[in-house]
């Protein structure tokens, strides 16, 4: 065969269907068939009718909703204050808010249990508060992060332009700075909401017993139940779909951009 | 006041983030088995951390596995964005749809449907680390394909071109001219596919052979497990890694003022 640039991509557009198209029609069909390979929606209607799955689902997204938010309001101030900060050392600075990303998410997690331990006593006592805590230390510099790099390279003249018009500081916070910093927000909670939902090692790792989606792929995974598994990965799979069409701007961006490399 | 609160906000969250690891390192220091407790200096963590065959085969197994899979991904995802910068826009456009899944997708879900498809329906024996090495490269070639592509983007098209007319063979111009201009962002994307390797829990979990152990998958179990003095050396991976890190953050940031400095004398 001659030698073309095209050809190059053949390896990897035979990676990627093999082993990311594949797959996903792999978890299609096992999620819509019993054991016998007979189709079936029980798997399906399982899900939206058992009190425990639905239960799962709501815990999931209380848990990521809580942890977003909280992200976001401690994210927010930390990078508006540096990003707008005269510090000639700032892009050292957010690169000390950031380090923890690179170190293991297991040894973090379990630097932060045996602090809580100190202070609580009992992990027990507080799942639900421990959970989001953690979910917070995990994911609170890939929140800081991309809303930093937007408000960095915000245009300074615009809020200086509304301060001459007449609005005070307040007002052109939040009709100049806010609404230009979104799409640094969006990246930040399309990077903190999904995982919250389903990083189910952090549950654990601070004894909270209760499930969210990512257990329940976990559990059904350990009794070597492909079927039922497959249809929660597919539930998760939509959750992804719609959160992404939600948040769909500039999203490989951020997520490259967040590694800071 | 205000001034005040500017520094305070940062400070707080500076503490939450570090107070943890710092403790920790503190501690493993110690010969104490839990935070808080005060005990005697000793070096015990470092010397179990380092004497323990499981503890020294499952580094070097973690290792290694990233570097391997950094390396297959580096190739895959350069080959791939190469590739698709050069095709027909829609084979170009399905190729970073596609490759956008991985990206986007939790890795429960990524490692979960590439152990049904590889083990139960080819039936790979997980003991082959055949399913892992797949997993690991499905994790990180994303990452480096959309490292490259901005690097393509912005490379002078007439650069190929200009080789071409000056009689290279396509493979030298491509070896010559293209390779050196998207360097930058392979070695960008092995670094990322180095680190996504090593933090991950999800796809190790669901791919690896059972008696293999990353550092996360070692850690969650450990730290269900009762063996204190195993939790206690984890303390010790942990404080090393950490110095590690902040080196490595150094080192990464003098050398981009370094060639900042010279981009500006230039």
């Amino acid at each position: 065969m001659k030698f073309s640039r095209k050809t190059l991509g053949i390896p990897y557009g035979v990676f990627l269907t093999l082993f990311v198209v594949a797959p996903m029609i792999v978890l299609f069909y096992y999620a819509f068939t019993n054991g016998q390979g007979v189709f079936t929606l029980r798997n399906l209607t399982d899900f939206f009718t058992d009190p425990n799955t639905l239960g799962t689902l709501f815990y999931s997204l209380a848990i990521a909703l809580t942890t977003t938010v909280v992200c976001l309001l401690i994210a927010y101030p930390v990078a508006y204050i540096l990003a707008t900060s005269k510090l000639k050392a700032k892009s050292v600075i957010i690169m000390i808010f950031v380090t923890p990303m690179w170190i293991n998410f297991s040894l973090r997690i379990t630097a932060l249990k045996e602090i809580l331990t100190l202070i609580e006593g009992n992990l027990a006592y507080y799942p639900f508060l421990n959970s989001v805590l953690g979910m917070t230390y995990d994911f609170l510099p890939f929140m800081i992060l991309p809303i930093y790099n937007t408000i960095v390279k915000l245009d300074h003249s615009l809020t200086e332009a509304a301060r001459d018009l007449g609005a005070n500081e307040r007002g052109a916070f939040l009709k100049v700075t806010v609404p230009l910093s979104l799409p640094g927000v969006v990246s930040g909670i399309s990077m903190v909401f999904l995982p919250a939902m389903t990083n189910y090692v952090v549950l654990d790792m601070l004894y909270n017993s209760t499930y969210i989606m990512g257990s329940l792929i976990g559990s059904y995974f350990a009794a070597y139940n492909w079927h039922g598994g497959s249809m929660i990965a597919l539930v998760l799979l939509g959750i992804i779909c719609v959160f992404t069409l939600l948040t769909d701007s500039g999203e490989d961006d951020a997520r490259t951009g967040g590694a800071l490399l | 006041m205000k001034k005040f609160r500017r520094i305070l906000v940062p400070v707080l969250v500076l503490l939450f983030l570090y107070v943890p690891i710092l403790m920790l390192a503190l501690y493993s220091f110690t010969d104490s088995t839990q935070i808080g407790a005060i005990r005697s200096f000793t070096f015990k963590n470092y010397e179990t951390l380092f004497t323990t065959d499981e503890l020294r085969s499952m580094i070097v197994g973690t290792l290694l596995l990233a570097l391997g899979s950094a390396v297959l991904a580096t190739l895959l995802g350069t080959l791939g964005a190469v590739g698709a910068f050069y095709s027909k826009k829609r084979t170009s456009s399905i190729m970073s749809t596609v490759n956008q899944i991985p990206v986007i997708n939790a890795d429960v879900v990524t490692g979960f449907s590439l152990c049904i498809l590889l083990v139960v329906v080819f039936g790979i024996p997980k003991d082959t680390y055949i399913p892992l090495v797949i997993g690991h490269v499905t994790l990180c070639a994303p990452f480096v394909y959309l490292s490259v592509i901005p690097k393509l983007k912005q490379m002078d098209p007439a650069l190929y071109e200009a080789a071409l007319d000056l009689g290279a063979k396509p493979r030298t111009a491509l070896m010559k001219v293209v390779i050196p201009q998207i360097l930058s962002g392979m070695v960008t994307g092995f670094m990322l596919a180095i680190t996504l390797s090593l933090d991950d829990y999800f796809i190790a979990t669901y791919t690896k052979p059972a008696t293999f152990d990353t550092i996360s998958t070692y850690v969650v179990n450990a730290t269900k497990g009762s063996q204190t003095d195993i939790k206690t050396a984890l303390w010790a991976l942990s404080t090393l890694i950490f110095v590690l890190v902040i080196v490595l953050v150094l080192v990464m940031n003098l050398n981009s003022k370094k060639r900042e400095q010279k981009e500006a004398k230039a």
